[in-house]
């Protein structure tokens, strides 16, 4: 019995998608598995946005806010530091304030927020809204008319409200966040949907829906390989869409990243578990699929920047 | 791959005389195909077909046990690619380096590290597996001195005796065999000596080549001096060769059924950057190996790496669920709480945890909702307003109590008034909505 090597060659791709316009970032576009580099073309490496907020965040851990602390109450300081400081390749603006449950901001501040944004960055920008379902229309009509021009990422359009965003994102030129809930058939669904209104479905990013490292990762994982295969071994044009990732949000949220060592001795110091659980929570869901990323802590950043090499690189052969 | 339905027909008898219990020799050999009988049904097939079926149903990942008692480590049996097709089973070990070239108190540091590794979660005790015993010197008397302070030590952890020199393994066998450890380091040059010592001491033997197809080569020529228990390595480094390899070998063993390949796989995970290895080794954990190889036991990284390994080789069809009852947390008086939630085990694990750290005695009642969360099982129709009343009265739970009253979690609030009218005479509460919240409110509960 001789070796062969089993190395499999897929029909379908992953749409290539590249937004922004002053500096653009650029990710999809593989016939191949997660960095199954070796099988397949991985043109594009995996981009990782850095998250900011609308107004001061006061749920993220420690370990997380005092890197901005000296900037997270405006957020245009904030997206300065981010691309100027931290070299964010791409940033992404959550307006959460705009929540009933947070400020409710109205969909005019939000728009400032994004304008005041835009003006001081040359990398490509993520809006987002608060994921509240009935608020995200009206603050994403606002907020996406005021990057028209920008050729930005808005979202995310989740079924309940993907007419309003959708229409958003098309008649201002923008790609679209599809959010589905860690269901295969019901991202495909959205995705569908989604382009039947008339946008293009090369301009759709799927989020299959991320869950933290140790509440549900293993959700996210499987859903995300189970659409990737469906893209490339059934070239099904309605799982084509890259990923994303929303890492961060959901690592720094759990108790795990945020518990002091002084109440937990045996998980020892937070200030790492937290950027461990963001890191692995991130590097779980690129080996699943996820195209981008959405991050807070930079040294989570710089260590999964440093994965993405190692994986991308041609390994020496 | 195993054996189709019409391979393993044409090695029946093809007479079609029912004794097996189904109608024609190619039903059975279906039912056989699909795992679903048992080749014994059939008193007439000839030994010579019962050894290829034997053959091809065996795991295509050898199963191998590596340690002794009871921190022994189960390696192998995948059957699978993707974990949605089948639950992965036999989750990756972690071991962590000493080298012979450390000085004595760093190799004490790094023993303590692992000897105190050990945390429950979700109610599992998940740690640091195993030691990885390096002869960095390659000086047989070194390393007998490392594998003497070991199992000193740590007399109980699997061990990993990592030489290319078979005076030096030889020293280390005799000390530790008995331990059932893993002797690292065969490869082309050394393959029938370290071959002879891994079956002279009964022991796994580690076998190292660049690239699947000289390891399949050298897995074969190991197998000729009589050794069947092996862990390989195929030579990958970094992250891209490490996935490459891994797929490879995995890919060969579930789609070929190729032996020589199917061996369980250790991954070398080390880094200067203890966060990088971090990543490193969740590759490993994701991606097939089942030893990675770590160079420190940092509480923080542990943590990070047992959480991910125990998720992804959870039940994909079914959540780790825990038993519908009435738990006591502390010892509950007629007075003290009554408080439900879902039988998913990790919303269990958050909630009587966070009732232990409120040091009020209470009850916890614990409804099977299919093992999911509050929020899912509520959509789903599993926690709703009547399904818990039907619960609680059937429990009998209220002759124990000196006030009807229950606790629901926040995140269902909504279903407190149908409760309300399900549960005549009832006062129904509502807790905070995440669980950390428990302890404030348990506190000034009734007060
Ligand atoms: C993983 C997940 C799944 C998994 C199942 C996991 C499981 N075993 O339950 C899968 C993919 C199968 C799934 C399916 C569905 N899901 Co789901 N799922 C999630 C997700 C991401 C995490 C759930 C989880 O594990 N939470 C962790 C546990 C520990 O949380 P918990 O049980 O609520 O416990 C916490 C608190 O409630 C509190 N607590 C618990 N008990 C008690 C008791 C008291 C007294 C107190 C005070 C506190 C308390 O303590 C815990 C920590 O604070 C959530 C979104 C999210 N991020 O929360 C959605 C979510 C729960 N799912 C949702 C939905 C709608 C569904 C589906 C109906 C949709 C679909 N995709 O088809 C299905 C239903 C399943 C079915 N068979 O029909 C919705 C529910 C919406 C709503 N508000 O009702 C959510 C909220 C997603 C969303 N919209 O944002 N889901
Ligand atoms: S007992 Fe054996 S020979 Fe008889 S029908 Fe079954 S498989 Fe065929």
């Amino acid at each position: 019995m001789a070796y062969v090597a089993q190395k499999e060659n897929f029909p379908g791709k992953v749409f290539e998608v590249t937004f922004g316009t002053d500096t653009k970032a650029v990710f999809g576009g593989q016939n191949a598995l997660p960095f199954y580099a070796f099988e397949g073309s991985i043109p594009n490496r995996p981009l990782i946005a850095y998250e900011i907020q609308d107004i001061t965040p006061d749920d993220w851990p420690e370990a997380v806010s005092s890197v901005y602390k000296d900037v997270s109450h405006d957020p245009v300081a904030w997206a300065r530091f981010s691309q100027d400081e931290l070299k964010a390749k791409a940033i992404a603006l959550r307006l959460i304030g705009t929540h009933p449950d947070r400020e409710d901001r109205t969909p005019a501040e939000a728009a400032k927020a994004v304008r005041d944004v835009l003006a001081v960055i040359k990398v490509p920008l993520i809006i987002l809204g608060s994921n509240s379902i009935e608020k995200d229309g009206p603050v994403l009509i606002a907020a996406a008319e005021a990057a028209s021009g920008r050729n930005c990422i808005i979202g995310k359009a989740q079924e309940a409200n993907y007419k309003t965003i959708a229409a958003a994102a098309m008649a201002n030129n923008h790609k679209l966040i599809a959010m589905s809930e860690l269901d295969v058939n019901l991202a495909k669904q959205l995705n569908i949907l989604i382009s039947q209104m008339g946008l293009d479905k090369e301009r759709i990013i799927t989020d299959p829906m991320c869950s933290a490292l140790g509440y549900g990762i293993e959700y996210t994982y499987s859903v995300s390989e189970r659409i990737r295969l469906a893209a490339l071994a059934q070239s099904d044009p309605a799982m084509q869409q890259p990923m994303l990732g929303d890492a961060g949000m959901h690592a720094w949220k759990v108790k795990e990243s945020s518990a002091p060592e002084s109440d937990i001795p045996a998980w020892g110091p937070e200030k790492e578990r937290g950027i461990a659980w963001e890191a692995v929570t991130a590097g779980a869901v690129l080996l699943a699929g996820a195209d981008i990323l959405i991050m807070r802590h930079p040294e989570a950043v710089s260590s999964v920047e440093k994965f993405i090499d190692e994986l991308m690189q041609d390994g020496g052969r | 791959m195993a054996l189709s339905g019409i391979e393993i027909f044409k090695l029946l008898p093809k007479t079609n005389c029912k004794k097996c219990g189904h109608p024609t020799c190619l039903a059975f050999a279906m039912k056989l195909a699909q795992r679903q009988a048992s080749i014994d049904l059939c008193p007439d097939v000839s030994e010579d077909s019962k050894r290829v079926l034997g053959d091809a149903a065996a795991p295509p990942v050898r199963p191998t046990v590596f340690g002794a008692g009871d921190n022994a480590v189960k390696m192998g049996e995948e059957t699978v690619l993707f974990r949605h097709e089948k639950k992965f089973v036999n989750p990756c070990a972690l071991a962590v380096e000493v080298k012979d070239t450390m000085q004595d108190d760093e190799i004490s540091r790094i023993l303590d590290d692992v000897l105190a590794s050990g945390i429950d979660r979700v109610g599992q005790r998940l740690k640091i597996d195993a030691i990885f015993a390096g002869n960095a010197s390659n000086d047989p008397a070194s390393f007998e001195g490392l594998v003497k302070a070991v199992v000193a030590k740590a007399p109980d952890l699997p061990l990993v005796l990592s030489t290319s020199n078979p005076a030096a393994a030889e020293a280390a066998l005799k000390i530790a065999a008995d331990k059932k450890p893993i002797l690292y380091g065969a490869d082309d040059s050394n393959a029938e000596a370290m071959a002879k010592l891994a079956k002279t001491y009964k022991v796994i033997l580690g076998v190292a080549a660049k690239g699947p197809e000289a390891l399949s080569v050298l897995t074969e020529k190991i197998k000729g001096f009589g050794v069947e228990d092996m862990v390989i390595d195929h030579g990958g480094r970094t992250a891209a060769e490490i996935l490459e390899g891994n797929v490879l070998l995995r890919r060969s063993a579930i789609k070929k059924n190729f032996k020589p390949l199917g061996y369980p796989v250790i991954t070398f995970a080390q880094r200067d950057d203890s966060m990088l290895e971090t990543l490193i080794a969740s590759l490993g954990i994701a991606k097939y190996s089942s030893i990675v190889v770590l160079s420190s036991a940092e509480r923080w990284k542990n943590i990070a790496l047992f959480a991910l390994r125990q998720n992804l080789y959870t039940d994909p069809q079914v959540p780790m669920q825990v038993e519908q009852k009435i738990y006591s947390v502390g010892e509950p008086a007629p007075e003290s709480p009554l408080i439900i939630t879902t039988n998913f085990s990790l919303t269990f694990f958050i909630v009587s945890g966070e009732i232990e750290n409120s040091r009020v005695a209470s009850r916890l009642a614990i409804m099977d909702c299919e093992g999911m969360s509050v929020l899912t099982a509520w959509a789903a129709g599993k926690f709703t307003a009547p399904k818990i009343a039907q619960f609680i009265l059937e429990s009998g739970i209220a002759d124990q109590m000196k006030n009807k009253e229950l606790i629901i979690p926040g995140y269902v609030a909504i279903i407190s008034g149908a409760l309300e009218e399900k549960l005549p005479g009832w006062k129904i509460t509502i807790g905070p909505r995440e669980a950390n919240a428990l302890p404030a409110f348990l506190k000034n509960w009734n007060k």
